[in-house]
């Protein structure tokens, strides 16, 4: 099962297992199914709770708060994550503060699916990842996507917390295999929000490498590479849930924190910040952050990869902290 | 050289005057007028603790326009849903005639309906529900009204902005989707005519009965301060937006106060003008000894609130 359609076959159950719930978006409905298909079928099964809307980014999340407010739950799909800077007022100013300023916790369920990330050729506002402008928003929880944990679980736990929640699908994950991790390699999945790990069985590992679900795949084949070559043993960790950080480091001396967001305020400065404060006894030296370059998401291919964190920036800077 | 555009039409011309400002008011129950009243009191209460340094932030006063919200809640039912702004104590106190509650969440006491984490501007109870951005409100209007329609059918979402927020994309977006899917959304436009110190033309091209237009929703002028006339005018109107008719009032209204606390740059002329519109001296000429009777009460309600609240322990 590709991760696409975990995704779609969490939508189907949670529709079919929670009959106050909606989903709307842009081109949700089928035959189209959603930008990406992971709406495909919904609207078929439950409709007039799976409801195409008009272009209007900040509305669809003001009518998923509002149906929050009345007590349903709402998943809006943002066709492109660039364009939730559209739905940042109803977002953070409105659905996320609603959570506590009227005095009492109002329960809020409500989810914003943003396919983000480049890798495709879409271009500048096509291609972010714009984790790091949600962080610390009081009522905001942040997970990303993966293809180590059940969508089904993840959305389910989202939907649990009754506070508004982003979801964050790097897209070039929507073709990947749920669930792959080549040997030596071994992965223990994670429930929920939980955090998903892969490691070398039987070896303690130098080092660890936290990982959002949309970059696993190139740190994994950083980690085969440094293994190979430099005899260098690395544990990747993929939390579901990204903010609030909470993390369980094993008991290592040097940290990476990998992410495709580009440089500047970035998530891997907010794990750094919580690993620094729970374990800087043991640590070498401070997190090391590994993410994309200070720039747009180039359109062409060549530009692009210039840009963007990928398998060899892993792997060049773990070897270097590690080797010299 | 192109020649000089033609001036633009301007929508505060475009509305028509009333006609019956010297008409006799009809009928209102003491309950109505008593409801009013109290929002005069309460707003001057306000602006008098200001004066003496008893409040913290700002607030925003309705003095001028009690009467909307008023005229509304005679239409409205316990099921629906209303939605406040910025300049929200009258559509509170006429839902909830509360104004202890009110009062302490503006001043953070024992009491405060939200604990004061939200004051003047963000204030929740039951289906009642403020926030201070502009134009918010409607989309998150929308999903009730979205919710209503399918397990409440007959109860509606009611939105008040001022004239100023028809510059926010939000309305709309949520104009536009209330349209297409029915929605049972009333939308209450109080046309003050200016938007903290914008007047009317600065801000808006066209009119407000034009934009509901372009999204084929239903527009409403009500320019009186005749609270019996207002409701069996829109009464019909309402009963359709229980239908999934969405519907847009604009009373053409007057702010009589500041905008929120002493920042006034209107000239005295035009002050002068919203003072001769006001609901309060009709009201009073048209049954004095009724007038004089419900407003002592109204005045030493809020006089004897005030007192107690100010000595009250922080929330
Ligand atoms: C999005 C947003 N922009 C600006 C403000 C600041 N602000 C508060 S009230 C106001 C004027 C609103 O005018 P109008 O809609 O006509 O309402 P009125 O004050 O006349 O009742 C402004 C600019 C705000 N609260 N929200
Ligand atoms: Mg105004």
């Amino acid at each position: 099962m590709r991760v696409a359609e975990n995704l779609n076959a969490a939508l189907h159950g949670l529709l079919e297992r929670e009959p106050d719930l909606y989903v709307l978006g842009e081109d949700v409905m089928d035959p189209y199914g959603g930008a990406f298909k992971i709406t495909r079928g919904l609207s078929d099964r439950f409709p007039g709770r799976v409801l195409s809307t008009p272009i209007s980014e900040n509305a669809i999340t003001g009518v998923a708060a509002g149906l929050a407010l009345a007590g349903d739950g709402a998943i809006v799909e943002m066709m492109f994550g660039d364009f939730a800077a559209l739905a940042f007022d109803q977002l953070v100013n409105f659905a996320a503060k609603s959570v506590s300023m009227y005095g009492e916790r109002v329960p809020m369920r409500m989810v914003l699916r943003c396919p983000v990330g480049g890798g495709r050729g879409y271009g500048p506002t096509h291609s972010q990842s714009l984790q790091k402008h949600f962080l610390g928003v009081p009522g905001l929880a942040l997970y990303e996507a993966s293809p180590f944990h059940d969508h089904a679980e993840v959305l389910a736990e989202m939907l649990q917390r009754a506070e508004p929640c982003v979801l964050f699908e790097d897209k070039v994950l929507y073709t990947r295999p749920m669930y792959e991790v080549e040997p030596p390699f071994a992965l223990r999945a994670a429930d929920g929000g939980g955090t998903a790990q892969v490691s070398l069985p039987g070896a303690d590992p130098d080092c660890v490498v936290v990982a959002g679900g949309g970059v696993a795949h190139r740190v994994l084949e950083a980690m085969r590479s440094l293994l190979v070559e430099e005899e260098i043993v690395c544990t990747l960790l993929v939390p579901s849930r990204i903010y609030p950080v909470d993390l369980e480091l094993p008991d290592v001396r040097q940290v990476f924190v990998v992410e495709e967001g580009t440089a500047g305020g970035t998530w891997g400065a907010e794990v750094a910040h919580v690993v620094h404060q729970r374990h800087w006894s043991r640590l070498d030296g401070p997190v090391t952050l590994v993410h994309s370059a200070d720039s747009v998401v180039p359109t062409a291919a060549h530009l692009e990869r210039e840009v963007l964190v990928s398998a060899a920036d892993v792997h060049r800077t773990i070897r270097e902290k590690l080797r010299g | 050289m192109s020649a000089p555009a033609p001036p633009r039409e301007r929508s505060r011309d475009d509305l028509p005057h009333d006609e019956g400002a010297h008409a006799p008011l009809g009928e209102l129950p003491d309950e109505d007028l008593s409801s009013m009243l109290t929002i005069r009191a309460f707003e001057s209460a306000l602006l008098d603790l200001f004066d003496r340094g008893m409040l913290n932030g700002t607030t925003h006063t309705c003095l001028g326009q009690e009467y909307v919200p008023v005229a509304l809640e005679g239409l409205l039912a316990a099921g629906d849903h209303v939605f406040s702004n910025h300049r929200g104590h009258g559509h509170y106190l006429a839902r909830h005639r509360d104004p202890e509650g009110l009062l302490a969440e503006i001043m953070g006491r024992r009491g405060a309906v939200c604990g004061g984490v939200g004051g003047s501007q963000h204030i929740r109870r039951d289906r009642y529900l403020s926030t201070g951005v502009q134009g918010e409100s409607l989309p998150v209007a929308c999903g009730v009204a979205l919710h209503l329609k399918r397990t409440e059918p007959g109860a509606l979402a009611c939105v008040y902005v001022g004239d100023g927020t028809f510059g926010e994309g939000a309305v709309y977006e949520a104009l536009n989707i209330a349209s297409l899917w029915d929605l049972p959304l009333l939308v209450v436009v109080e046309n003050n005519g200016i938007a903290q110190s914008t007047p009317l033309a600065a801000n808006m091209a066209g009119s407000i009965a034009g934009r509901a237009a372009a999204f084929a929703v239903e527009h409403r002028l009500v320019d009186t301060v005749d609270v019996a006339a207002i409701r069996r005018g829109l009464d019909a109107a309402v009963r359709a937006v229980r239908q999934g008719r969405p519907l847009v009032v604009e009373f053409a209204t007057h702010r009589l106060g500041p905008h929120s606390k002493g920042d006034d740059t209107r000239s005295a002329m035009d002050i002068a003008q919203a003072r001769a519109a006001d609901w309060y001296p009709r009201y009073a000429a048209a049954d004095p000894e009724r007038f004089a009777r419900l407003d002592a009460v109204a005045r030493a309600h809020i006089a004897a609130v005030t007192a107690d609240v100010v000595a009250r322990e922080l929330s």
